[in-house]
């Protein structure tokens, strides 16, 4: 047994020549070109933020501006927060691979079951978000039960779970609305923090929030820029890493300021942004968030490097409750009491943010960020077609079509990305 | 002159990167039964699908006469219009419909109207059924079938369509004896109705008790036909041809020291997971520190099935038997548990059990033990990414960076990234079934460089693999497995690639 291979493919060659591979990773750091890999290569996410601008901009000139007004914003911020609630926890569910119709039920349930203990019993508002919280846990384990130990789709236990919720809601309601909330309950998705540090026809504490949000994404991108050279990563190019920072910080400050004229810093925004952040690191660094795509990958190939797939799904679905939850009390603090029909299609357009934010349909993709921005596109067309004064009707068929094109744009790319192989 | 159905010349296939067939020739008579043999990989399926259609004309090279006329196939149905049926080794039944349904699917009896006319279908299967030998009713459900009646019912369909050349993938992988032997007889009987069969198989007597001519395969050209009838034509010979003489070797050299024993599995029985069957039966073997142990076996004896069982249950049920890391018991309850205990596995299939194609390298390689990169549960990308570039560099992954997609790699590079991520777990023992399927000369010699590496580090390896030069030239010891039983041990230096082939295709008569 000789050896008869050239010496060029033997490992030993390959490491006497590996310093020399350093050079083209460092060039890679100052390439000027590389602000249209940066595109091509994330079309899936550059591009729903690039439709997200286009629309709001589209909409800011068919309202003559209305839609961007101080007022408007904040309303937007108070009508959909609790759909981006939901997505947030939707697109977990998505990215393993899984469906979950139930969410509007469960909203319903939840914000019944604290308008119950609250309006009828009494109880102190903490009490009834609690209890709404505890519900919304045990919902999520039932459904993680089925799916993950059981082995039934999702598919099939959430379109159970649908029917099964929105009927207890009735049961637990009596079949009649409950209202209203007492004040403090209603703080938590229409009370505002403002007037703390005064202003003159604004609000500075919002836009002093604003800032420090600002600061604390550069910092945290410099920090992981700083590591991913020091680890000799690729990077973008400095100006093109300065102009993300700046146009980022514009919008959020731009945002703020008309907050700011309005009514101040809407409380639920802070929950929002909370549960934003502590999602993205949950999905991007955590062993958990790292399962879920592995599951949503390629399930056999998670399941054969040792990921406990039938924990990792039924936390999923727990999560999936506790979040269907909050977006429950939020719902039921805006509209100020429970009614049987409360949360009706929420799933829906969880699902759609999640699907227009660049989630994969047969899993193993998506982001948390991508969702929320594919839900505030649905948001800000809801909301421009309403300023509009366009039927109903309309509005749904144009929200139908942009979902269905949002997913042929994913199908289309996935296609286009498998050919290159 | 030689009536021939089937003329192939001088096909050439090639896929990015590999050439799987290269100016092969094969020459089929009219109304007789062709065999066609050779090692896993070495082409024959390939060749099948180019006959079939199922890789169309245009895309391979060479010319196909069928009949007497020179044919280019541009799917299966336009393969199927004239005649050939093939019947690929994994069936290709919808088992909850019957099988007079199965028989016409596609190919449907209509009636008035252009509606089934289901009396009239029956009636058909029936009289099929009949002329295959099968005693079952037309309208039972093929789901309620054993595989060997399920191939019936394939071959079934295969005579409604009016084949004339009819192929057959591994018939008998899955069959036990008695179905085989009906399943041969069918076959003598379809002969004397004129309906010339090719037949791949790895089972050298049956080849031997049906088959007019044999063609061997091996590493996608025709070594050469035998013709059978001359009789003097052995197992042996065949074996010889499907192996070659040629044994210019790419296997880099290796010192063996082997150690103390790292592990040991007696008695281990594993019953398919829904067929009343035994897939392994009373295994026994040892593998010991700095020593590469081979596990010798065709397709369907059940080495993929042992080890994956090993590997923390992680196929079969009703799995008995003992195993030891290191002189102590261990019962992996789940491949997590295997983990802990110092099993690895690199799967055959990359693609579909082994890899995350839509993810990067770095994910990848991580993947199996996240919890030594993680405190309390967060995950330190940073030190994820150093480990994923000490491992691109020092397994010699040909990818930009550690954030390339795993799913644009080539294979050899993918497999690459598979033992970067079982390494990772440091293993005691590490399992690699098929380590070298699919990928280019040049990285199989860069895997087996792996493996002396892990070796020489006190690692003990066990090799699955169904390319005989491969195992001599890397394993120090060699176990076969034949129809779930260990047939015999022995070490490389009494090891020929003959030995080794009689006894991966030993037959039965130590199971009945």
């Amino acid at each position: 047994m000789t050896r008869t291979v050239p010496p060029a493919s033997e490992p030993e060659a390959q490491t006497a020549t590996a310093p020399k591979d350093v050079a083209p990773a460092v060039a890679l750091h100052t390439g000027t070109s590389d602000v249209r890999a940066l595109l091509t290569s994330n079309l899936r996410q550059s591009g729903i933020y690039v439709a997200f601008v286009v629309i709001v901009a589209l909409f800011a000139i068919l309202t003559d501006g209305t839609s961007l007004s101080p007022g408007n914003v904040t309303n937007i911020v108070l009508q959909y927060s609790y759909i981006l609630i939901l997505a947030i926890g939707m697109v977990i569910v998505i990215i393993a691979g899984h469906i979950d119709l139930s969410v509007g039920s469960v909203v319903a349930l939840t914000g019944a079951v604290s308008a119950v203990l609250v309006i009828r019993q009494g109880m102190p508002w903490w009490a009834g978000a609690l209890a709404a919280i505890a519900v919304g846990l045990a919902i999520g384990a039932w459904q993680g039960f089925w799916v993950a130990y059981v082995g039934i789709p999702a598919f099939i236990v959430t379109l159970a779970g649908m029917l099964l919720f929105r009927g207890l809601t009735l049961q637990v309601l009596d079949n009649i609305s409950l209202s209203p909330f007492p004040s403090e309950y209603g703080r938590i998705a229409s009370g505002f923090l403002n007037g703390l540090l005064g202003g003159n026809g604004y609000d500075a504490f919002t836009l002093l929030i604003g800032a420090v949000a600002v600061a604390g994404y550069a910092f945290s991108n410099f920090r992981t820029r700083i590591a991913r050279i020091k680890y000799q990563q690729p990077v973008e190019s400095f100006p093109l890493f300065v102009a993300k920072i700046v146009a980022v910080g514009a919008v959020v400050m731009a945002f703020a300021w008309q907050l700011a004229h309005a009514r101040g810093l809407p409380i639920v925004l802070i929950v929002l942004a909370v549960l934003i952040i502590a999602y993205g690191v949950i999905t991007k660094r955590t062993v958990f968030g790292r399962q879920v795509y592995a599951i949503g990958g390629n399930l056999a190939a998670a399941t054969l490097s040792g990921v406990k797939v039938r924990a990792v799904n039924f936390w999923i679905f727990v999560n999936m409750g506790f979040l269907a939850a909050v977006a429950g009390i939020v719902f039921s603090s805006r509209s100020n009491g429970a009614q049987p029909s409360a949360g009706n299609m929420f799933e829906l357009d969880a699902i759609a943010a999640c699907f227009i934010g660049g989630a994969a349909v047969t899993g193993g993709v998506g982001t948390v960020v991508g969702a929320m921005v594919g839900g505030l596109i649905m948001a800000v067309m809801s909301n421009g077609m309403q300023l509009m004064g366009i039927d109903q009707s309309i509005q749904s068929v144009v929200k139908g079509l942009v979902l269905l094109l949002a997913v042929a744009f994913d199908v289309y790319n996935k296609r286009r990305a498998g050919t290159s192989r | 002159m030689d009536d021939h159905i089937l003329e192939m010349r001088s096909i050439t296939k090639t896929f990015p990167g590999v050439k799987a067939l290269s100016d092969v020739n094969l020459q089929v008579r009219r109304g007789e039964i062709h065999a066609i043999c050779g090692e896993n990989g070495a082409g024959k399926s390939t060749l099948m699908k180019v006959l079939s259609g199922v890789y169309p004309a245009g895309s391979y090279d060479g010319e196909i006469v069928y009949d007497g006329q020179p044919v280019r196939f541009n799917g299966i149905r336009d393969s199927e219009h004239v005649g050939i049926v093939i019947i690929h080794q994994e069936l290709a039944l919808v088992p909850y419909l019957s099988i007079a349904e199965n028989i016409f699917l596609g190919n449907e009896r209509r009636g008035r109207g252009g509606l089934i006319d289901w009396n009239k279908a029956n009636a058909e299967a029936a009289e099929l059924l009949r002329s295959v030998g099968l005693e079952e009713y037309p309208v039972t459900p093929v789901g309620q079938l054993g595989v060997g009646k399920q191939q019936l019912v394939e071959i079934a369909k295969a005579l409604s369509k009016d084949v004339k050349l009819l192929i057959l993938d591994e018939p008998t992988a899955a069959l036990n004896d008695n179905d085989s032997a009906h399943l041969l007889d069918l076959l003598r009987r379809l002969r004397e109705r004129g309906i010339t069969c090719i037949m791949i198989s790895h089972k050298l007597n049956e080849i031997t008790a049906v088959s007019d001519n044999v063609t061997v395969i091996r590493d996608g050209r025709t070594v050469e036909t035998l013709n059978l009838h001359a009789g003097e034509v052995t197992q042996e010979r065949i074996i010889r041809g499907m192996v070659g003489r040629d044994l210019e070797s790419y296997y880099p050299e290796r010192e063996s020291h082997p150690g103390e024993e790292v592990l040991r599995v007696e008695d281990w029985t594993v019953w398919h997971p829904t067929q009343d069957r035994k897939i392994v039966d009373g295994a026994n073997f040892t593998v010991r520190a700095g020593e590469v142990v081979g596990i010798a076996g065709l397709m369907g004896a059940g080495r993929t099935e042992l080890a994956m069982s090993i590997f923390g249950r992680a196929y079969g049920r009703n799995i008995t038997g003992r195993m030891f890391v290191h002189g102590k018991e261990i019962r992996p309850r789940n491949v997590s548990e295997a983990i802990d205990a110092g099993i690895a596995y690199a799967t055959e299939d990359r693609k579909h059990y082994g890899l995350n194609l839509i993810e990067d390298i770095r994910r990848n390689v991580s993947a199996a033990a996240l919890g030594k990169l993680a405190t309390r549960g967060f995950v330190n990308g940073n030190e994820e990414i150093k480990v994923a570039e000490g491992y691109r560099k020092s397994m010699n992954v040909k990818a930009p960076s550690v954030t390339s997609i795993v799913g644009k790699l080539s294979g050899g590079n993918q497999q690459k990234v598979v033992l970067s991520k079982w390494l990772y777990t440091d293993p005691e023992v590490l399992i690699l079934d098929e380590p070298t399927r699919g990928i280019d000369v040049g990285a199989k010699y860069e895997i087996y460089t792996i493996i002396n590496r892990l070796v020489a580090d006190g690692k003990a390896v066990l090799v699955i693999s169904s390319e005989l030069p491969e195992l001599l030239g890397i394993c120090d010891r060699i176990y076969t497995l034949s129809a779930g039983r260990i047939t015999g041990e022995m070490p490389v230096g009494q090891a020929t690639q003959e030995n080794l082939m009689e006894l991966m295709t030993k037959e039965k008569e130590l199971a009945a």
